[in-house]
């Protein structure tokens, strides 16, 4: 698998990643050659070996249904960059 | 062409945990915008998400409750794409290993046709935050306490072929669920919320049509509407020549039509991965079981014990059983009157009436269902009349008290003194020459129907108090008499 300009120019936007045109050539090259080396690692023979979703050998701690959070609004709201009557405000989404 | 329509759909329930499903932060609804909204909601750097074990219980006892495989290893997976009411840029969700697998549900319409619909598997996942579009100087305002809220996503198989099964489908659902006590089932709280997938093809054809996907609805009316909306417009535009794009349609209940959705989704590729925060949610067996004891009686057993119990039709002990808090407001007026068709006549008639005509749940009726059961007592020992009875309730749905209190104070007894009631027909029959004649010259077996006229009579002249059993026995008798 290999990704050419317009496949770059995809993921970019897809992570709203913001790249230089001229830096395309490069970001491909680096990216293809991750994915020679995840073609290698297809390539091994993964027969009887169980989907690893996690590399550490332990399994998820729960916590109590008990309400441990207190109203920190004002706190939180401090470092947003606009807010009206408790809300967030963010550049309008529909137009 | 007759075609055949192909419907699944995606339910999402609102779990009624108290907390969200990876922070201590309270999902109480109706709380001012962002005061229940914490660091690891907000998505602060440096906080990590702590799994709910109440969330993890409600989503196995659904399994349980719809004949599933409980997943014993299920592993949260990123499902990514940007939207301002979800701060993390990633949904929490579950993928390749849900924590519900396969299992089933059965479904019967209001017009009898039964339905086994595969579940293809439930998923547990995290609610978003709200966007208000309502103009804030250009801006949105974003509302981040729903953001985090353990939701169950449960997946259908695209087993229903008609609008009318995909509601009931929707209903069981609700039934469950309510039953389960894992959800308020507040539709319009958006407690649960429908997708729809729907397809059609030609009648006899086996493989799928191309499918649109309808969001968003958050009633079992709109439910029926949307889809047959949907269906017609898919017909007309294949029979026109035209072929159906893969898309999300929003369906506009105002208008009756459904659109297409440019906006998020445009770019429909969420690249899921294993969620690095989150280890693998490992169960065993002892825990599954120990989750199972705890299963209350579900709908269809409920069901089938109304018909048996109480002998209720199937039709009668359907719509009872349907939502637990009907069936339990109704098992309550049963116990207190001690008559269940009557109780089933009053609890699907006149109180579903009054709750229909205020929008009122069941569960916030100002009637309590030992107050309608107090008041069936007064119509079974003859106090008032049936018809009498509806006037008293309608006085305690509207000013509040028992039964007996407003028979009372209102003087509604029955009249139940023959003398009292014979003196009252002697009077109709003195003023009603023309009835009379018309009633004797009536063949024999025709007269009971010619009752009604004279019944009219005396409920006028006694306000409706007089008991209508002993007025027919002395109606009759009276009226046979001259009939000699």
């Amino acid at each position: 698998m290999s990704l050419d300009r317009s496949d770059v120019e995809q993921i970019a936007h897809l992570a709203r990643l913001q790249i230089d045109a001229a830096d395309i050539d490069s970001y491909s090259q680096a990216l293809n050659s991750i994915l020679n080396l995840v073609d290698q690692m297809q390539a091994t023979n993964t027969e009887g070996v169980e989907p690893l979703a996690h590399p550490l050998d332990a399994v998820q701690r729960l916590r109590a249904d008990e309400v441990s959070e207190t109203n920190q609004r004002e706190a939180l709201q401090a470092v947003a960059p606009a807010t009206e009557n408790g809300l967030f405000l963010v550049p309008k989404v529909i137009e | 062409m007759e075609w055949e329509v192909v419907i699944g759909l995606e339910i999402h329930v609102q779990l009624s945990t108290k907390t969200k499903i990876f922070s201590g932060a309270s999902t109480a609804f109706g709380a001012e915008p962002n005061t229940q909204a914490c660091a690891v909601d907000l998505a602060l750097p440096g906080t990590l998400p702590v799994f709910n074990e109440n969330a993890l219980r409600m989503a196995v006892l659904f399994g349980l409750a719809v004949n599933a495989e409980i997943g014993k290893r299920s592993v949260f997976e990123r499902k990514n794409y940007f939207y301002p009411d979800l701060p993390k840029g990633y949904q929490t969700t579950q993928l390749a290993e849900p924590i519900v697998g396969p299992g089933y549900i059965d479904i019967e319409t209001d017009e009898g046709v039964q339905r086994r619909v595969g579940l293809h598997h439930a998923h547990l996942e995290e609610d978003a935050g709200k966007s208000l579009h309502e103009d804030f100087h250009g801006m949105s305002g974003i509302d981040l306490n729903r953001a985090g809220t353990p939701l169950v996503e449960i997946v259908s198989d695209p087993d229903m072929r008609s609008s009318k099964e995909a509601a009931a489908y929707a209903r069981k659902v609700h039934a469950i669920v309510t039953t389960l006590g894992i959800c308020d089932g507040n539709m319009a709280e958006g407690s649960m919320r429908c997708d729809c997938n729907v397809s059609i093809r030609p009648k006899g054809q086996e493989a799928l049509g191309t499918r649109t996907e309808l969001k968003n609805i958050n009633s079992f009316r709109f439910i029926e509407r949307a889809i047959d909306t949907e269906v017609a417009r898919q017909i007309d535009l294949i029979e026109d020549g035209g072929t159906v794009v893969q898309e999300t349609r929003l369906y506009d209940p105002d208008k009756n039509e459904t659109r297409s959705m440019r906006s998020k989704e445009e770019a429909n590729d969420y690249r899921y991965f294993p969620c690095p925060d989150l280890l693998p949610v490992v169960i065993d067996d002892d825990y599954i079981e120990a989750v199972r004891a705890t299963l209350p009686e579900l709908p269809d057993a409920r069901r089938a014990r109304f018909t048996s119990e109480y002998s209720l039709s199937e039709y009668d002990a359907g719509v009872l059983s349907a939502y637990r808090a009907q069936a339990d407001y109704y098992e309550q007026v049963v116990k207190q009157c001690g008559d269940a068709k009557l109780a089933a006549n009053w609890v699907m008639g006149e109180l579903a009436k009054f709750l229909n005509q205020n929008d009122t749940d069941i569960k916030d009726s100002p009637v309590t269902a030992d107050q309608l059961g107090g008041l069936l007592v007064r119509i079974k020992d003859n106090t008032i009349s049936g018809n009498i009875a509806k006037k008293v309730f309608e006085l305690m749905w509207s000013k509040g008290g028992s039964a007996d209190e407003i028979i009372e104070a209102e003087g509604l007894k029955q009249v139940t003194d023959t003398g009292a009631i014979e003196k009252i027909v002697d009077d109709v029959i003195a003023n009603a020459d023309k009835q009379v004649e018309q009633y004797k010259a009536a063949e024999p077996d025709k007269r009971g129907k010619m009752l009604g006229f004279f019944m009219g009579q005396v409920m006028k002249a006694t306000g409706g108090k007089a008991n209508p059993g002993a007025v027919t026995g002395i109606l009759k008798q009276k009226l046979d008499a001259l009939c000699d």
